[in-house]
């Protein structure tokens, strides 16, 4: 015979535990996984804390990917406490044993004057761009906001900027500085796909916040189209949630290490050798930084750069884009970073190879003494680039160039 | 024998060498093999004083050598060490 929707629901409220709002409320937080059963346009008028939304129609399919473990607690609600128990059933049939069903839903909560939160409503041209981000759980609508509040500076728009601000720019971080004062060269095209044959001879900076523009509107792109000094450091990198270290130099380098380690800035650290790539990520204080790694730059004449040595172009396209990849999971606070690991690609071989590394307890900029000195406003006194051994046995100097 | 991993930017010193196997107990003895055999190796690894250069890190099994025993660190056979100078391209 068949059943009515009466019958049903009598059937569910029969079997599905239900729960009150003020039990939900009781809970300590991560106890159990609340999840959202209502449509999309309900839950971005409001939710409770800490939910996770999984619209009644997506359940089955997307419910064992939010909550791997089946036997914790899990408790759906939708907005009057009907359809969670009819999802409650679905997930029984899946095999979760510890399933409640919120009584009175949403508006239960709302009246007992609990509290709740309005997620971040993108706009429909957003919900469109960002959808791919918006479907995996661990960026969804509010990490994606917060991609679009965060700040990246890249520093050169070179070779390791170019892959990294195209993918930093398409994931929608919402403001991208770039610090470059080269421009645009025939010899660079091989691996600067920021750059295009039409724009030789324009300001890298220009080029870039063209192409950056034209892949998608809501980056602001900041221009810094100076040298980075030890007099303009701080301002340029000021504010910035994370910078991408892609220069062609070791002054550039260590002026950058040193700055963003006084101000706690992350920095993805890169480099490229013909066919080698180095990456690694400095968070400070929390695992090592440049001068950790190498306390002192090696003489020019060991260490040439892309402009002299050459490179393939897809090496530093590679260590670009993971570059980016750190960066994204920094401004997410999502996996694990490479802080502390340095990982190494080899190209020819197509090879990853990982080394630990470790803060110098001494660290002339990141040790626990140099903080402390730092904090009394007298800096520990680092070792200057000529003492530092960067003056050549033939007496030849770094040169600050340009991000090659 | 350990193998001695030598990077792109020494490799112009080895002939080419990317990887070469040598014997020794301890990494200053790997170091030393490998600057007798490739002598124009020793200004790019060691200083005048036979210290490892503070702009090339050694690593055994993925391990920075400046944070186990330096050169006198112990290798055994199979062991897998790495030279890494820093390098500035981007």
């Amino acid at each position: 015979m068949p059943r009515t929707y009466a019958d049903l629901l009598r059937e569910a409220r029969e079997t599905i535990r239900e729960v009150t709002p003020q039990d939900v409320n009781a809970l300590s937080p991560g106890a159990a996984t609340v999840i959202d059963v209502r449509e999309a346009s309900e839950w971005e008028q409001g939710h409770l804390p800490g939910a996770v939304h999984i619209s009644k129609s997506y359940v089955e399919q997307q419910v064992e990917a939010a909550v791997p473990d089946k036997d914790s607690e899990v408790i759906l609600y939708c907005a009057g406490g009907v359809r969670s128990l009819f999802a409650a059933q679905t997930l029984e049939q899946l095999g979760y044993t510890n399933v409640a069903s919120m009584k009175s839903g949403f508006q239960g909560w709302k009246s007992a004057g609990l509290p709740w939160e309005a997620p971040v409503v993108l706009s429909s041209e957003q919900k469109q761009r960002y959808s791919r981000h918006l479907l995996i759980p661990e960026v969804g609508a509010a990490g994606q906001q917060r991609l679009l509040e965060s700040k990246a500076l890249l520093i050169g728009a070179g070779g390791l900027g170019s892959p990294a601000a195209l993918y930093l720019a398409a994931a929608g971080v919402g403001t991208i500085g770039i610090v470059d004062f080269d421009v645009v060269d025939l010899s660079n095209l091989q691996r600067q796909i920021l750059h295009t044959n039409d724009r030789i001879g324009e300001r890298k900076v220009d080029s870039a916040r063209k192409t950056i523009e034209a892949l998608n509107p809501d980056v602001k792109v900041v221009t810094h189209e100076e040298m980075l000094l030890t007099d303009n450091v701080d301002r340029i990198i000021n504010g910035y949630d994370v910078i991408i270290d892609g220069t062609d130099t070791f002054e550039t380098r260590y002026l950058l290490n040193d700055a963003a380690v006084a101000k706690g800035i992350t920095v993805i650290h890169a480099s490229v050798f013909r066919f080698e790539g180095q990456l690694t990520t400095f968070i400070p204080y929390e695992g090592p930084c440049y001068r950790c790694l190498y306390p002192t730059p090696p003489p020019p004449e060991l260490a040439p750069g892309c402009s002299v040595a050459g490179v393939l172009g897809v090496v530093p396209g590679i260590m670009g884009m993971l570059q980016a990849n750190e960066a994204l999971k920094v401004l997410l606070g999502i996996g694990d970073t490479l802080a502390g690991r340095l990982l190494l690609f080899d190209a020819l071989d197509s090879t990853f190879t990982e080394l630990k590394l470790r803060r110098d307890p001494a660290c002339p900029v990141c040790s626990t003494d140099a903080a402390a000195a730092r904090a009394a406003g007298r800096p520990l006194p680092i070792p200057s680039f000529a003492a530092a051994g960067a003056t050549s046995s033939t007496g030849g100097t770094f040169t600050l160039g340009g991000q090659a | 024998m350990s193998i001695v991993w030598i990077p792109q930017v020494l490799r112009a010193q080895t002939g080419g060498n990317k990887q070469i196997d040598l014997a020794g107990a301890s990494v200053g003895e790997l170091v030393t093999g490998l600057v007798e055999q490739y002598p124009s190796l020793r200004g790019q690894l060691l200083t005048d004083d036979g210290e490892l250069n503070r702009f090339v890190n050694v690593y055994v099994n993925g391990q920075d050598v400046r944070y186990l025993n330096g050169l006198a660190t112990p290798v055994e056979a199979r062991d897998e060490v790495r030279l890494l100078p820093a390098m500035a391209g981007g």
